[in-house]
């Protein structure tokens, strides 16, 4: 029992670890692919190609002047960026990074490449861990004491609570595909292809409910086009205005962290997760599981591309329009992807 | 070692259940509702029913405490005054009723249960599947009615906290 | 009594608890002024009635043939949660509409229906 305590502890150290290294590079990606996009240099002083940059900026953000305002409540404005950490990083464990089945580390039985291998309602526990992250926003906005801050909570909160339902509901027509809640099973479904061109994933006969999960996705990680809650221009940085230096590094890494669990949970439950498209896995073993770690880094990175992609691409929704879209059009069209895959699983198609 | 995660999740719960009743400001009382209702998801995981400890988490701490959070928030309302301050009498009378029910339950339960029980078993995918049987199968009339039952809820909270304009 | 390792936990204990909890709620829900700390006394009043259920899911599912009976305590529990959503929406919606008309929330002011 000590040996499965040691084993999940080790995958859960470097589990944290790549999360939050994942910060720094999606820092650098931004700012990089940002200048690609509007066609002038990014940072390009600090380090070769500016490699250097997220670690200037984390020793900016560690040495800035810690400031707590005046008639703050001081125990919820302390809590609130420890919640959203807490709930960015603790949603990870139940997604698989690649094929870990039969290894060994030192002949303990390492169950998997996925932090707890064993928990049977996988993409629920994530539903379920994201779904606290509400307090953090909903606190940091009452805690400010500051008007356009609550403005900004109450905001963010509304949105995140609106689109849990569509991304909650996208999900289900995965679920009625593959049986099985956990995450695993999910991926093994999706292997293969349908008349040897098209690969088995989940995007293809269901891509109306992949594109509510991308768009609830969005939307729960407040990127743009759903950022109203943290413009600059509208609301003056709204639920994070009062933070400075290490408490809004936590929530600026919080959201880092939260867009790739997100887009690693797009991986898995749409694009076939660390399987290649026509081969699977190649040996098996540690190859197995290393060449599906590469496959599952490659294409969370394509994703990660994405969403900074249409960061800079779209401008942003004005509130109504957001809960408009929201309740309006993402909720029903997930409940027609929904039936839309009952009816194919009825008529034996997939 | 189970025993022990147990004892731990229970005294939580008993301990911050005490504190949303006692504590003076409602905000700190909805927080620590959430650890009870925390406490509460890891001890029906404990218990072999990770599904529900799931629905508890999403529903519970997830929605329907955050809706308290809100409300709070839009009447703002402050600071209550001392538990039963004003009132001694009614304190006391309220506090020995609560004892006594408590008491008279663990009675009851003790008296009619002696044997100890074990775990469920999970043997399938997950225990989802024997619930989802069952909601669709032989309790399928609750499962619509629930939904009419939320509508219906939707429909009178709506209506109820509009503004007359 | 068996060894632990085979019952993680007795369902005697979790009863206790569910007790306890019972206990608490009402002491809520009698000692209270604010009717939002009431209405959350009474949600610890529920969850108790929920950890009963799964405490008697649990002893049931112990015994032969008793697989039905503990997935219909859980199913239960589901319903039980499901209005309780119900509940708090609409009372809450209530609170509002009350703190509208009063400005207030305390319980002891909202005595306009007696003479």
């Amino acid at each position: 029992m000590w040996a499965d305590a040691l084993v999940i502890g080790i995958k859960l150290a470097v589990g944290i670890a790549v999360l939050m290294t994942m910060v720094p590079i999606m820092v650098w990606v931004e700012r990089r692919g940002s200048a690609l996009i509007q066609d002038r240099l990014g940072p390009n002083r600090v380090g070769p190609m500016g490699l250097l940059q997220p670690v200037v900026d984390a020793v900016k953000l560690i040495t800035k002047e810690n400031l707590v305002p005046v008639g703050v409540n001081r125990f919820l404005y302390l809590l609130a960026p420890t919640v959203a950490l807490l709930v960015a990083v603790s949603t990870f464990i139940a997604i698989p990074f690649g094929k870990g089945d039969g290894l060994s580390l030192f002949g303990y039985l390492v169950k998997g490449l996925i932090v707890a291998p064993d928990l049977n309602i996988g993409i629920l526990y994530v539903l379920a861990i994201a779904s606290l992250g509400v307090y953090s926003t909903v606190l940091a906005g009452w805690a400010s004491n500051n008007k356009y801050s609550l403005l900004g909570g109450i905001r963010a909160s509304a949105q995140t609570i609106s689109y849990e339902l569509a991304m909650t509901i996208s999900v289900v027509g995965v679920l009625m595909t593959s049986s099985s809640l956990r995450l695993d099973d999910v991926v093994a479904h999706q292997e293969g292809a349908w008349l040897w061109v098209i690969p088995r994933w989940n995007v293809f006969p269901q891509l109306i409910g992949a594109i509510t999960f991308m768009v609830a996705a969005f939307a729960e990680t407040n990127r743009l086009p759903f950022d109203l809650p943290e413009a600059e221009a509208e609301l003056v940085a709204g639920y994070h205005t009062e933070y400075s230096s290490m408490k809004f590094a936590a929530f600026f890494m919080s959201e880092y962290v939260h867009m790739t669990v997100s887009a690693a949970l797009v991986t898995v439950l749409f694009f076939g997760g660390w399987e290649l498209p026509y081969v699977g896995v190649i040996g098996s073993g540690w190859t197995a599981a290393m060449c599906s770690l590469a496959v599952f880094a490659f294409k969370v990175a394509l994703i990660l591309w994405f969403f900074v992609w249409v960061r800079w691409t779209l401008p942003r929704f004005r509130f109504d329009q957001l809960m408009a879209i929201g309740w309006k059009a993402m909720v029903p069209l997930s409940v027609l992807n929904f039936i839309l895959v009952g009816v194919l699983i009825a008529s034996g198609m997939i | 070692m189970v025993t022990y995660v147990f004892l731990v999740a229970a005294g939580l719960a008993v301990v911050f259940s005490l504190v949303a009743i006692v504590h003076r400001s409602p905000i700190v009382n909805v927080l620590s509702l959430v650890l009870v209702f925390f406490a509460l998801a890891a001890i029906f995981a404990i218990a072999g029913m990770d599904f529900l400890a799931a629905i508890q988490l999403i529903v519970y701490s997830g929605a329907i405490l955050v809706l308290f959070l809100f409300v709070i928030m839009l009447l703002n309302i402050g600071w209550a005054e001392r538990l039963g301050s004003g009132r001694p009498l009614q304190a006391f009378l309220g506090l020995v009723a609560a004892t006594g029910l408590g008491a008279a339950v663990i009675l009851a339960a003790t008296r009619v249960v002696p044997d100890l029980g074990t775990v469920l078993p999970g043997a399938e995918k997950g225990t989802v599947f024997p619930i989802g049987r069952a909601l669709l199968g032989s309790h399928l009339f609750a499962f619509e009615f629930i939904s009419v039952l939320l509508v219906a809820a939707i429909v009178g909270a709506v209506y109820l906290a509009r503004r007359d304009d | 009594m068996e060894p632990l390792q085979l019952i993680p936990v007795p369902h005697t204990w979790l009863l206790a608890l569910s007790a306890t909890l019972l206990a608490i709620g009402t002491l809520g829900v009698l000692l209270r002024r604010n009717a939002i700390t009431i209405f959350l006394s009474l949600e610890i009043m529920l969850n108790a009635g929920n950890l009963a259920f799964v405490a008697f899911a649990l002893k049931l599912s112990a015994e032969p043939g008793g697989l039905a009976a503990a997935v219909a305590g859980q199913v239960f529990v589901f319903f039980v949660i499901g209005v309780a959503a119900a509940e708090a929406a609409v009372g809450l919606a209530l609170f509002i509409a009350l703190h509208r008309l009063k400005e207030t929330i305390d319980v002891d002011r909202v005595n306009i229906l007696r003479w």
